[in-house]
């Protein structure tokens, strides 16, 4: 017995190894490192001290907080348009499509995901810009006298990001909606209620773990995308993953760029942790559901 | 809905479309031009052409012949490979670890296990480049020694993204696993085969569809990743970064759609492998 025992020990210490190490090494301490960088100041060559110097910049320099701020209510404007184009495409595959094209709905709408980033994005390029195709076909059909540039704005940006996130809002939604019994909406209907107060009290309320799901993950990829707005957006993007990126890689300013990393940080996981409190959901069983 | 009038149902359908439409559009306009017979890859339509894949001189140079992506593919590949089966391995550590053993903390610690799927990618990106850099520094200082396979490059390339996507993997196995009876390894054991042995004969061929699943979708997201990956690269860029390089410098040429037809018949191939291996799983989601 004690052999068993000890046998069983040695297992669990087998499989806790790795996990700790992928932990430790690559989430924990290199998030306390970027911490600890961006409470650095440089004051000479090699010369460091402990300040919130950095911080002050960040809030002393309005270019920086209002592309922050930018960056936020355009990621939570993208969650909500997400979810309201995605949850009747979601209901859709999941409640009226017949079973033998709700597979091959579900696949149609999983192929972009597997399609880097930056193919969609070039996709919209190529669509959008001053040649691009949607320009020369409002010409050849006499709607517009000249070429017309749809690159470069904000509703492009939101177009774009919509277009890369959309399918991570469906696929909890569909998986969620799929476990609902049908009988549960005829029972509303029966019962008097009005398609809206069936959705609201009954669809809504069941596909909550799904809703929330979607809805983190939309929001952490929109916030932390970096190729759709800067591609679509093009110089006017002001979005805050390219402000990191010029701190680090241009300017080589590794303080400064790792204080906009630990604020971008707090944001995401303060609208996640919010979301999660607010639905009353918890992170293992709305985001841990494949 | 029973009660829905048929306007209401035309008008849904009909949004089910354009939301398709929406969807295929992009990817249609991407593979298009590639085999448009033209430098730019925009309208006119001057004719049908292979050239971007198969041509070897400029102007129009093919992806095939075009040295900086192909090497950009062939990193993107073995980065990918690197990946898939590091985080394959991980992940079933883990999903042994929280299904089937337990410990102190272990929600804790479960979601300690989640938390790197919602940090965004660009974070995860530099946390890992400071803290490697920082450890360099720190040997250099001490013992002026350089460990060079800290500085960016392929390793962190590869350390970067297998730091999230073992989420992914934990998560796919796990599932996988929870739904085994756990009496027929019991069965095993009392025919006389010991602990390795009803690992290799039943649990693990139970686990197989699962785990080549993880695998593929392993290698998909690290060949798709960009913002992980825009920060950790060194000289061998993978072909995303090679890519925007390309974008970035000379402007849109049409070899670019012929990549995405590669990449998009790529991905289709490898997404449909996964989902026919896991089609033979009776339950499986």
């Amino acid at each position: 017995m004690a052999a068993r025992s000890d046998q069983q020990k040695l297992a669990l210490i087998l499989l806790f190894t790795p996990f700790l190490l992928w932990i430790v090494l690559l989430i924990v301490l290199p998030h306390i490192g970027i911490l600890h960088l961006s409470f650095q100041e440089k004051v000479g060559l090699r010369e460091f001290n402990y300040s919130f110097a950095n911080y002050i910049d960040f809030l002393n320099e309005p270019i920086y907080w209002n592309t922050l701020l930018r960056t936020a209510v355009i990621s939570i404007l993208v969650t909500v348009i997400t979810l309201f184009v995605g949850f009747p495409i979601a209901y859709y595959i999941a409640k009226i499509a017949r079973r033998r094209i709700r597979g091959a709905l579900f696949l149609l709408c999983l192929i972009p995901l597997w399609v880097s980033d930056l193919v969609r994005a070039f996709g919209w390029i190529v669509l959008l810009r001053e040649t691009g195709v949607v320009s020369g076909v409002l010409q050849w059909s006499g709607l517009v006298g000249q070429p017309v540039e749809m690159l470069y704005n904000d509703a492009t940006i939101v177009i774009g990001l919509v277009y890369t996130v959309v399918l991570f809002m469906i696929v909890p939604l569909v998986s969620t909606l799929d476990g609902m019994d049908d009988s549960l909406v005829e029972a509303g209907f029966n019962l008097g209620g009005s398609r809206l107060t069936v959705l609201r009290r009954i669809i809504i309320p069941y596909a909550m773990p799904g809703i929330v799901a979607g809805f983190i993950i939309v929001f952490m990829l929109t916030a932390g995308s970096y190729l759709t707005p800067v591609l679509l957006g093009g110089k006017n993007s002001m979005w805050f993953t390219e402000q990191i990126y010029n701190q680090f890689i241009t300017r080589y300013n590794w303080q400064a760029g790792a204080t906009f990393g630990v604020l971008l940080l707090i944001f995401t996981s303060t609208v996640v942790w919010l979301g999660l409190r607010l639905s009353g959901q918890s992170l293992a069983n709305t985001v841990a559901k494949p | 809905m029973r009660t829905q009038s048929l306007l209401a149902r035309w008008i849904y359908h009909g949004y089910v479309i354009v939301f398709f439409v929406y969807l295929a559009a992009p990817l249609a306009a991407a593979g298009l031009f590639a085999f448009n017979d033209s430098l730019f890859p925009s309208l006119p339509w001057r004719g049908f052409t292979l050239d971007w894949f198969f041509s070897d001189t400029e102007p129009k140079l093919g992806v095939f012949h075009d040295d900086r992506l192909l090497r950009g593919l062939y990193y993107s590949f073995w980065i990918g490979l690197a990946v898939s089966a590091l985080s394959v391995f991980v992940g079933t550590c883990n999903a042994f670890l929280f299904e089937r053993k337990s410990f102190p903390a272990k929600n804790f610690f479960y979601v300690m296990m989640i938390i790197p799927l919602v940090i965004p990618g660009v974070i995860l990106g530099i946390s890992i480049l400071v803290l490697a850099s920082s450890i360099v520094n720190g040997i250099e200082e001490r013992w002026g020694y350089e460990p060079d396979f800290l500085r960016p490059g392929l390793l962190l390339v590869v350390l970067g993204q297998f730091s999230f996507i073992t989420t992914i993997t934990s998560l796919v196995i796990a599932a996988r696993l929870r739904k085994f009876d756990v009496e027929m390894e019991e069965a095993a054991l009392n025919l006389g085969a010991n602990r390795w042995r009803v690992l290799r004969t039943v649990t693990l061929p139970y686990l197989r569809p699962a785990l080549i699943a993880a695998g593929v979708v392993a290698f998909l997201i690290s060949f798709e990743n960009f913002n992980t990956t825009l920060f950790l690269v060194g000289s061998e860029a993978p072909l995303t970064i090679t890519m925007y390089d390309r974008m970035a410098k000379v402007g849109s040429t049409p070899v670019l759609n012929a990549v995405s037809v590669v990449l998009m018949v790529g991905s289709a191939t490898l997404a449909l492998i996964s989902v026919l291996v896991q089609r033979d799983v009776p339950d499986g989601r």
